[in-house]
């Protein structure tokens, strides 16, 4: 990892969330941090080059369209890699990872109705012959300000 | 299941795959979408008051930044205390998730779920420390789950919803 400058870490750490919605933001920006606009664009456009940022804009929050869910296979460590290829043949299919548990693979089912979520798990239990946990979300406790860096 | 008109739908494709890198983004935006420059900022303005929109800013890659280490935490809190617990796990800024899910007994007795980012696995664990002083959980239940490998991540676009049916849409990271 590289040093990052005074301004690369405040922008970073300061701009996760209230993108001004006026027309020049990034003048607005740079007003706040002291420098000029076209210096913010650099930097975002290298920051993103380098990877650093994905990018300027909007999260949502999942469910907001269709229907999604959280879930979870117990798989012997032999056959993962093989159930995780079935898993990741499905388009409904992302975010499938590798965790440390007895349920150690996890990933997110995000389809256009509840009916075809529930076909897309069942199939997954068909092909892969090991049951999946549906746990979709019930209730978000969680107000997301960005997340904190520290540069120390 | 909200239906958004097609200018909205468009708008949140745009905005979520992100603003260009110009001087004004949103003009750029309505010469794409054939409107005004006005019709897609207060268009974006309506779309954040419905409250779908979790924040509107610059998208961090963590692990890029040395943050390697993800932790899924999952509590089996009383039904009774969940809202409380989850708020209290949800406040601190290096949660990044804090859900309620179902259990789903015998095999899953968790019922909270939240996302904890660190550089290394023991930054990790202190944190989870933190929460269980902070928050008052020493007789709660948890297990944390690192993430290992990694099989699929999706970028984080958001197809319209025609596209949903077949290929699938993008969460946030």
């Amino acid at each position: 990892m590289r040093q990052y400058s005074k301004l690369e870490q405040r922008l970073l750490n300061e701009f996760q969330q209230g993108m001004p919605l006026t027309s020049t933001p990034y003048a607005d920006i740079a007003r706040q941090l002291g420098v000029y606009e076209t210096t913010v664009l650099e930097t975002l456009k290298r920051l993103q080059t380098e990877g650093v940022v994905s990018r300027v804009g909007a999260v949502f929050r999942p469910n907001r369209v269709g229907a999604s869910t959280l879930a979870a296979m117990a798989v012997p460590a032999a056959e993962l890699e093989d159930v995780a290829a079935i898993v990741n043949g499905f388009d409904e299919v992302n975010h499938n990872y590798e965790r440390e548990h007895r349920f150690n693979l996890w990933f997110v089912v995000v389809a256009s109705d509840e009916d075809r979520l529930q076909q897309v798990l069942a199939e997954i239990e068909q092909c892969s012959g090991y049951p999946v946990l549906d746990l979709p979300l019930l209730n978000e406790h969680f107000i997301d300000l960005g997340f904190e860096l520290k540069w120390t | 299941m909200r239906r958004d008109s097609p200018f909205d739908e468009a708008l949140i494709e745009i905005i979520s795959r992100g603003l260009p890198l110009v001087s004004r983004p949103y003009a750029a935006i309505a010469e794409q979408l054939d409107c005004s420059e006005r019709e897609v900022m207060e268009g974006i303005n309506r779309i954040m008051m419905r409250g779908d929109m979790k924040r509107f800013g610059i998208v961090v890659r963590h692990r890029k930044l040395g943050y390697r280490a993800n932790g899924m935490v999952v509590w089996d809190i009383p039904d009774a205390r969940v809202n409380e617990t989850g708020h209290c796990i949800g406040q601190y800024s290096f949660v990044t998730l804090c859900y309620q899910r179902p259990r789903i007994l015998p095999q899953w007795p968790y019922n909270l779920f939240s996302m904890i980012h660190g550089r290394d696995r023991s930054a990790v664990i202190k944190q989870v420390e933190f929460i269980v002083e902070q928050c008052g959980l020493h007789d709660i239940d948890h297990e944390i789950l690192f993430s290992n490998r990694c099989f699929k991540q999706r970028g984080a676009s958001y197809p319209r919803r025609c596209e949903l049916e077949p290929r699938g849409m993008a969460l946030n990271e």
